[in-house]
C-alpha cells in the first residue's frame, strides 16, 4: 500500500466558506431600474482612522478613510510621516484590495485525513488553539521548549515573538535576513560597527551622487527612498547604475553600467583603485576615521579598469568617469548597497566593498552621504524575566556563519531535517505571515523538513502555497482589522505611529496579538500577557513615551527630539563600534573569525551554451507574493513575462507574447508556462522575470497560474560562508517551446 | 482659469500609483482604468532610452468630444474641465470614437466615463488624487492662467510636449522631456 | 527596437488592444439608412419631375420599404446603445456641431415623413402585392385599408397625405439628401480614426446609400423600361463610387503617416481581400458589367446585379466601421 506522505499539499478549496462572499462595494448594484452611483468621498467629513501600512516593510503611516456606508474606502498617507511624507506608494494605496480580497483565509482550518485523502476541516478557534497548545506542551516535555521555532515576516510576529520567549524558546528567525538583506548587515558591521537596518539612512535628498549596485529603485517602491531619489534628481543629482538590465533608473542616470552579471566585485575593486591610485579619495576623512589604509592600497594594486574590464565587460573610460563623477560629488555621495544582497555567495564581502567605497569617499556621516539614523525606544510591558533556553539559534549558526546577526531561518529549518546526529532538533515550526516556499530557495529542502515536524502551524491572512503543508492553519485578519505593536523605525528623527482597525475582521479572522494572548493562556504564560486587551498594553506604552493611545489615534504619528546629531561635524571625535573604533577597511574582526580581511575577486559561473541566466526582481506594483491576489493590483499586472532579448529570440524563433516553459540546470521545469517579452533593455546572455508570480493555489483566483515562479527554479544556492546568505542568482535556465508536462504524461 | 496638468517623464517610474488612488478616490470599477502609463524603450542594447509617462484624458482646449456629443452629456465646466452627465449619456459611443488619446470606455453601467481632473476635489482647492499621491512628485496640476500654480511654473522652465499635437485638440496635459 | 506598451495592465473591455465599441449594429444602420435615403430620393425626385407613371415602381411601391428599414435600423441603434434607458435625451437638444444629434432629428424628421408617403399610395401597393407570391404583404395592406376605411382619423391622415404630396416630396428630397450624406459626415467627423478623416467619405456613402436604393427599386420594378432606367442610373452611380473611393485611397496614401497606416489596411492589410473582391470586385465592378451586358441586350435576370449591389453596400460599410476603429492616432 502507498504511503501518503504525512504533509501532503492540499490546495484549499471551497470548504464550506462561513458566510457569503462580502459585496465589494466599488462594484455594488441596488436592485432597481438605475444602479446607484458611488460618489466621492469628502476627506474633511470622512471618518478615517490611521494605520501603518503592512504591504511591505517600509511601514508607510497614513490614514484609512471611510465611505458614507461604512465602508473602507480608500487610504491616504499621513503628512507627519517620515516614511511615506504623506503619499503612499501604489501597493499602499490598493491596501484596500487586500481587505476586499474574498480569497482570504477565513476560518481555522486542521488537517485530517478523510477517506485515505488529506484534507482540511475547518474547526472552531478554541478547538485550533487547544490543539497548538497540546502540541507544544508535548513538544516542551519531550524535547525541550527550544525546539519549537518561530518563522515570520508579519507585524504581528512580535507578539508571537514576545509568546515564544516566554515559552522558552528562542529559535526565531525572519527568512528575510538569510534570503535578502543580510549580506549587507554583516558587510556593514564588520566596516562601521554598525548595520544598515530598515530604512536605510541614506542622504538621499541631499546627495549629489548616488551610485546603485543593481539596486532597482523605481521598480523596488521602497517609498521614502524613491521619494527622495526624485527629489535628488530634481536637484541635479547625478545617478550611476550598475545592472546588466535597462533598468527604470538606469534610464535616469547619467552612467549606467551594463556589466556581465556576477563580476561586480570587480568593479567596485577596481574603482577602490581608481579612487586610492589617482588621489581621489578624501585624505582628512581616511586618515581621521579609517584603519588598514596601506593594507587596503597595496591589496588593490592590480586591480586596475584595464583588469575590470575583461572580468566586465565595462570599458576603462566608463570605469574611471564613474570613478570621478563619484569623487566630484564627495561627500554627498552615496554608494547604495541595495538591499537584496544574496546574490553569489560571496555577497558580504561585496557590501564590504561598497562600505569601503562610501569610507573612502568620506560620505558615511555627511550630508547627501550617511546620516546617523535615530529609533524611539518603545518599552516594554511589564512581564517577567524570561526562561533561559537551554540552546538557541546562535548554537545551529555561529560555528559555521561566525557573523550572522540574528537567525537564520534556512538553519532553523535544516534543524527541522530528520538527523540523528544533532542535539539541536526543531520539531515544530509556527510560520506567521510568510511563505516559506516561495522565499526560501531550493525548496526539497523545507518540503523534506516539514515532513517530520510534529506541529507545523501557519499563520496567513491568503492562501499561500505554504498553508498547504500545515497542520494548523490561523486566519489573521489584515492590517486594515487590527491593532499591532507600536512602529519605531529609524529615520532622522525618532519616531513612532499607531496601526488601528478602521473595520471589523472579516469572517473568523483574528488579529495576531489575540491569537498570541490565547496561546498563551493555555501554556499557562498569563503573566506575559497581563494585560486584557491589546488597547490597554498600546496605551500603557504610549503614556511611557509622552504621549497617549487617545493622541495617537488622532495623529497617527508622532515625531520626538534627536538626541544625537545627524551628521559628523567637521573633524569631530567618533568611536566605531569596531575593534579598532574606528572604519576598518582591513576588517580584523573578519580575519579573526578566518575570513578574507578584505574583498577578493572571485570568478563566478556563466551560463553555458544554450543556457540564459535567470534574473529576477520586483515590480513597484507589487510586494512578490504577497499582493499577487490584490484586486486592485491584478489590475496593474497580473502575471510576470519573461525578458528575452532579441537577439536570443530570433535564434529561437520566439514571437511576442508566446508562452514558454523553463527548466533550469538541475532539470528541474516551471510548473506553469510564462509569456515571452521581447525587449532590449535585458542582456543576451540573461533572461528577466518578476519575483512572486506562478501561484500553485487553486483558491487564489486572480492569480492562480499567472506566470511563472523563479523560486521553483532557484535550486542552486551559493551560501555566504560568513553569515550565511542564500545566494540565488546562479541558476541558469533553458527556453522550452513545447509543454513539457505533457510530454511528461504522454511518456 | 484653465485647469491643465504636466507630467515630468524624467522622475515618473512608472509605479501607477496615479492608477489605483483614482480607482479607490473615484470607484472606478475593476479592469477599468481613467489613467494608464505608458512605457517607450528606443534603441539596441546596450544604447537605450526608456521614456514613461502617465496619462489620462487631456481636458483639451479644442475638444472632439464634446462637439460630436449628440444629447449634450459630454460638457466643459468651468477651469475647461470635460465632464460627462450620467443622466444624459445615452451610450452611443460617438465620443469615444472621437477621442484621438483613447481617454473614454464605457462603464459597466452604461455611461460614458473618464477621468474628470477629480473636479470634486479641485472645487475644494485640493489636487486631484494622482497629483496627490505621486510618490516621486511627478505630476503637477493648476491653473494655467496663473502665473504662480505648479503647473504654470514648471512649464516655463521646462522642455515640454503633449500627445498627438496634430489631431488639433489642444491637449492640457504636457509632458516634461 | 522600438516597444510602446502600458506599463499599468491597462486592458479595458473593447478599447483595449484595438478600439472595437460598433459591431454590427451601426453598419446596419448605416446600411439602411443610405438605403431608404436612396428610396426615398428616387420616389420624391421622379414624383416633383412629373414622372409618377412614367416610374410607377419608383415613386408608387419602392417607398414602403423606406420606413420598415428605416425602423430596423432604429431598433439596431438602441440595441448598441448603452445607456439605452436615457435614449430620450437625443431629443430634448439639437446640437448642431454634433453629426449624431443632425442624424437623430434627421430621423425623426423622415420617419413619419416616410410613412405618409406610402400611404398615400396605398391602393398601388395592393394592386402591386396581389399577383405575388408572397400573399403576406398582400394581407397587410389589405387591413391597413380597412383601418382607414373604419377608423376616420387615419382616413383623414390618408386625405391629408395625398394632398400634401408634392409639398411631402420637396421636404423628402431634402432630408434624404441628408439622410444619406450624414451616414458618411458621421464618420468623417471623428477625425480620431484616420481611416475616417476624408472628407470624401461623405459623398460616398451618399452615392453608395442612393446606388443600394435603385438596385432596390430595378429589383422590384416590374416594366423593363423602368428596370432598364435605373440599371442605367445605378450604372453611373457604380462609376461615381468607383471614382471617389481610387481618389480616397490616393487622399490616405498622399496625406500623414497615420492616414498611411490606415490605408494599408486595404492595400495588403487584413481588409485587403475583402474590401477589393467582395465589395469592389463583387459588389461594384460585376453589377456593373453585368449590367452593361444588359445594355447590350443580354438576358440578365435582373436579380443578381441588384442583390450584388446591395451587399456590396451592406459589406462596404460592415468593413468601413470596423477597419476605422482599429486605426487610431497612438499605441
Amino acid at each position: 500500500m502507498k504511503k501518503t506522505s504525512r504533509r501532503d499539499f492540499i490546495k484549499i478549496s471551497a470548504l464550506g466558506a462561513g458566510g457569503l462572499a462580502m459585496a465589494n462595494p466599488i462594484m455594488n448594484w441596488v436592485p432597481g431600474f438605475l444602479p446607484k452611483e458611488h460618489k466621492p468621498i469628502d476627506e474633511s467629513k470622512a471618518k478615517r482612522f490611521p494605520t501603518f501600512c503592512e504591504v511591505c516593510f517600509w511601514k508607510c503611516a497614513g490614514f484609512t478613510y471611510l465611505n458614507e456606508d461604512g465602508k473602507i474606502q480608500k487610504i491616504i498617507g499621513n503628512d507627519k510621516d517620515p516614511h511615506s511624507n504623506g503619499r503612499f506608494c501604489p501597493r499602499g494605496t490598493g491596501g484596500v484590495g487586500m481587505y476586499y480580497d474574498n480569497d482570504r483565509l477565513k476560518q481555522p482550518l486542521k488537517r485530517v485525513v478523510e477517506n485515505g485523502k488529506s484534507t482540511f476541516k475547518p474547526i472552531s478557534w478554541d478547538e485550533a488553539l487547544d490543539y497548538i497548545a497540546d502540541k507544544m506542551k508535548g513538544i516542551a516535555k519531550a524535547h525541550g521548549p527550544e525546539s519549537m521555532a518561530l518563522l515570520y515576516h508579519a507585524s504581528s510576529g512580535s507578539y508571537f515573538k514576545h509568546l515564544m520567549k516566554a515559552y522558552g524558546s528562542k529559535n526565531i528567525a525572519k527568512p528575510s535576513y538569510a534570503q535578502c538583506l543580510g549580506p549587507r548587515e554583516a558587510g556593514f558591521v564588520a566596516t562601521y560597527g554598525a548595520g544598515v537596518s530598515s530604512p536605510e539612512p541614506t542622504d538621499v535628498k541631499n546627495t549629489k551622487c548616488l551610485v546603485l549596485i543593481g539596486n532597482h529603485v523605481g521598480e523596488n517602491m521602497h517609498n521614502g527612498y524613491v521619494q527622495e531619489v526624485s527629489d535628488a534628481i530634481d536637484r541635479g543629482a547625478s545617478i550611476i547604475t550598475v545592472d546588466p538590465r535597462f533598468s527604470t533608473i538606469a534610464s535616469k542616470s547619467k552612467f549606467w553600467l551594463p556589466i556581465k552579471p556576477a563580476t561586480d566585485m570587480a568593479l567596485l575593486l577596481s574603482w577602490i583603485h581608481v579612487l586610492i591610485y589617482e588621489g581621489l579619495f578624501d585624505e582628512k576623512y581616511v586618515k581621521q576615521y579609517t584603519f588598514g589604509f596601506d593594507e587596503l592600497k597595496v591589496h588593490v594594486k592590480n586591480f586596475t579598469p584595464e583588469w575590470a574590464y575583461t572580468k566586465t565587460d565595462i570599458k576603462p573610460e566608463q570605469i574611471r568617469n564613474s570613478a570621478y563623477e563619484m569623487a566630484k560629488a564627495s561627500p554627498a555621495v552615496i554608494v547604495h548597497p541595495g538591499r537584496h544582497t544574496t546574490w553569489y555567495g560571496d555577497d558580504t564581502q561585496r557590501t564590504r566593498a561598497i562600505a569601503i567605497l562610501n569610507a573612502l569617499l568620506g560620505s558615511y556621516g555627511k550630508k547627501g552621504g550617511w546620516y546617523f539614523a535615530e529609533k524611539k525606544k518603545v518599552p516594554h510591558y511589564p512581564s517577567p524575566a524570561y526562561p533561559h533556553p537551554h540552546w538557541t539559534w546562535k548554537d545551529i549558526t555561529r560555528p559555521t556563519y561566525k557573523s550572522a546577526g540574528t537567525g537564520i531561518s534556512n538553519d532553523l529549518i535544516k534543524a527541522s531535517l530528520p538527523n540523528d546526529k544533532s542535539e539541536h532538533k526543531i520539531k515544530g515550526w509556527l510560520v506567521v505571515g510568510t511563505n516559506l516556499i516561495s522565499t526560501v530557495p531550493d525548496q526539497k529542502i523545507t518540503l523534506e523538513a516539514i515532513q517530520n515536524l510534529e506541529l507545523m502551524v501557519v499563520v496567513d491572512t491568503m492562501p499561500m502555497e505554504i498553508t498547504g503543508y500545515a497542520d494548523i492553519v490561523l486566519p489573521e485578519c489584515t492590517y486594515l482589522e487590527r491593532y499591532d505593536d507600536i512602529r519605531s523605525s529609524q529615520n532622522r528623527f525618532p519616531n513612532i505611529a499607531l496601526r488601528m482597525p478602521a473595520a471589523e475582521p472579516r469572517w473568523e479572522s483574528k488579529p495576531g496579538w489575540w491569537m498570541a494572548r490565547e496561546l498563551a493562556l493555555r501554556l499557562g504564560l498569563e503573566d506575559y500577557f497581563k494585560w486584557k486587551n491589546v488597547e490597554e498594553q498600546l496605551d500603557w506604552k504610549f503614556k511611557q513615551m509622552g504621549t497617549s493611545l487617545k493622541e495617537m489615534q488622532k495623529i497617527g504619528v508622532k515625531t520626538f527630539e534627536k538626541d544625537k546629531d545627524m551628521y559628523l561635524a567637521e573633524g569631530e571625535e567618533y568611536y566605531f563600534n569596531t575593534d579598532t573604533g574606528k572604519i576598518e577597511l582591513y576588517s580584523l574582526d573578519l580575519e579573526a573569525k578566518g575570513y578574507d580581511p578584505m574583498p577578493k575577486y572571485t570568478e563566478h559561473k556563466q551560463p553555458e551554451e544554450g543556457f540564459y541566466r535567470l534574473i529576477y526582481g520586483r515590480a513597484p506594483m507589487h510586494t512578490f507574493g504577497r499582493t499577487a491576489n490584490n484586486p486592485n493590483l491584478t489590475d496593474l499586472m497580473d502575471e510576470n513575462k519573461l525578458w528575452v532579448n532579441p537577439k536570443v529570440a530570433k535564434l529561437l524563433y520566439l514571437e511576442p507574447d508566446q508562452e514558454v516553459w523553463l527548466k533550469n540546470q538541475d532539470g528541474v521545469i516551471s510548473k506553469f508556462p510564462i509569456k515571452v517579452r521581447i525587449t532590449e533593455r535585458i542582456r543576451y546572455d540573461s533572461v528577466y522575470m518578476v519575483h512572486g508570480f506562478g501561484k500553485d493555489n487553486t483558491k487564489l483566483k486572480r492569480s492562480y497560474g499567472k506566470g511563472a515562479s523563479d523560486s521553483d527554479l532557484i535550486t542552486n544556492v551559493k551560501i555566504d560562508p560568513i553569515m550565511g546568505g542564500t545566494g540565488m542568482r546562479e541558476n541558469f535556465v533553458e527556453i522550452l517551446m513545447d509543454n513539457p508536462h505533457k510530454e511528461e504524461a504522454r511518456s | 482659469m484653465r485647469y491643465a496638468m504636466a507630467m515630468d517623464t524624467k522622475k515618473c517610474v512608472g509605479c501607477s500609483d496615479c492608477v489605483v488612488a483614482c480607482q479607490t478616490e473615484n470607484n472606478v470599477p475593476h479592469g477599468f482604468c481613467r489613467d494608464w502609463i505608458v512605457e517607450n524603450v528606443d534603441g539596441v542594447y546596450p544604447n537605450l532610452e526608456l521614456e514613461i509617462r502617465s496619462e489620462r484624458c487631456n481636458h483639451c482646449d479644442n475638444t472632439p468630444c464634446v462637439r460630436t456629443c449628440p444629447t449634450g452629456a459630454s460638457h466643459v465646466i468651468e477651469g475647461g474641465i470635460v465632464k460627462v452627465t450620467h443622466a444624459e449619456c445615452i451610450g452611443c459611443g460617438a465620443c469615444i470614437q472621437a477621442c484621438p488619446y483613447d481617454a473614454r470606455y464605457f462603464h459597466p453601467d452604461g455611461y460614458v466615463d473618464k477621468c474628470t481632473f477629480c473636479d470634486h476635489r479641485v472645487a475644494k482647492g485640493q489636487d486631484t488624487a494622482c497629483v496627490s499621491v505621486c510618490p516621486t512628485k511627478c505630476l503637477y496640476f493648476g491653473d494655467l492662467e496663473d502665473e504662480n500654480s505648479p503647473v504654470s511654473k514648471v512649464l516655463k522652465n521646462r522642455k515640454w510636449k503633449v500627445n498627438a499635437p496634430e489631431a488639433g485638440t489642444k491637449p492640457q496635459l504636457y509632458f516634461l522631456i | 527596437m522600438k516597444e510602446e506598451l502600458f506599463a499599468s495592465g491597462r486592458n479595458i473591455p473593447f478599447i483595449d488592444p484595438v478600439l472595437h465599441i460598433w459591431h454590427w449594429q451601426i453598419p446596419l444602420y448605416l446600411f439602411v439608412g443610405g438605403l431608404a435615403a436612396g428610396l426615398i430620393f428616387f420616389a420624391s425626385y421622379f414624383y416633383l419631375k412629373g414622372d409618377e407613371e412614367k416610374y410607377p415602381i419608383a415613386v408608387k411601391v419602392a417607398p414602403f420599404l423606406a420606413p420598415i428599414v428605416i425602423i430596423i435600423g432604429l431598433i439596431a441603434l438602441l440595441i448598441d446603445l448603452r445607456h439605452p434607458a436615457y435614449f430620450w435625451q437625443l431629443y430634448t437638444t439639437i446640437r448642431i456641431e454634433s453629426p449624431m444629434s443632425w442624424g437623430a432629428w434627421t430621423l425623426g424628421a423622415i420617419m413619419p415623413l416616410s410613412m405618409l408617403w406610402p400611404l398615400s399610395y396605398i391602393k398601388d401597393l395592393q394592386a402591386y402585392f396581389d399577383n405575388r407570391l408572397c400573399k403576406m404583404p398582400f394581407k397587410l395592406i389589405s387591413w391597413i385599408i380597412k383601418m382607414i376605411n373604419r377608423y376616420w382619423f387615419i382616413n383623414w391622415i390618408y386625405d391629408w397625405s395625398i394632398k400634401l404630396r408634392k409639398p411631402i416630396a420637396i421636404i423628402n428630397l431634402v432630408l434624404a439628401i441628408i439622410l444619406g450624406v450624414y451616414t458618411g459626415i458621421l464618420l468623417s467627423a471623428f477625425n480620431a480614426r484616420p481611416l475616417w478623416n476624408t472628407s470624401l467619405l461623405g459623398p460616398l456613402f451618399l452615392v453608395s446609400g442612393i446606388s443600394t436604393g435603385a438596385a432596390a427599386i430595378m429589383w422590384m420594378a416590374k416594366e423593363h423600361h423602368e428596370k432598364l432606367a435605373f440599371s442605367k442610373i445605378d450604372l453611373i452611380l457604380v462609376g461615381v463610387e468607383l471614382f471617389f473611393i481610387v481618389h480616397m485611397f490616393m487622399g490616405f496614401l498622399a496625406s500623414t503617416a497615420v492616414q498611411q497606416e490606415a490605408a494599408q489596411l486595404f492595400l495588403g492589410g487584413e481588409f485587403t481581400a475583402v474590401f477589393w473582391g467582395l465589395f469592389v470586385g463583387a459588389g461594384l465592378i460585376l453589377p456593373a458589367i453585368l449590367e452593361i451586358m444588359e445594355l447590350f441586350h443580354f438576358k440578365i435576370p435582373i436579380a443578381i446585379p441588384a442583390f450584388l449591389i446591395l451587399l456590396g453596400g451592406l459589406v462596404f460599410r460592415f468593413i468601413m466601421v470596423d477597419a476605422g476603429q482599429i486605426t487610431r492616432y497612438l499605441y
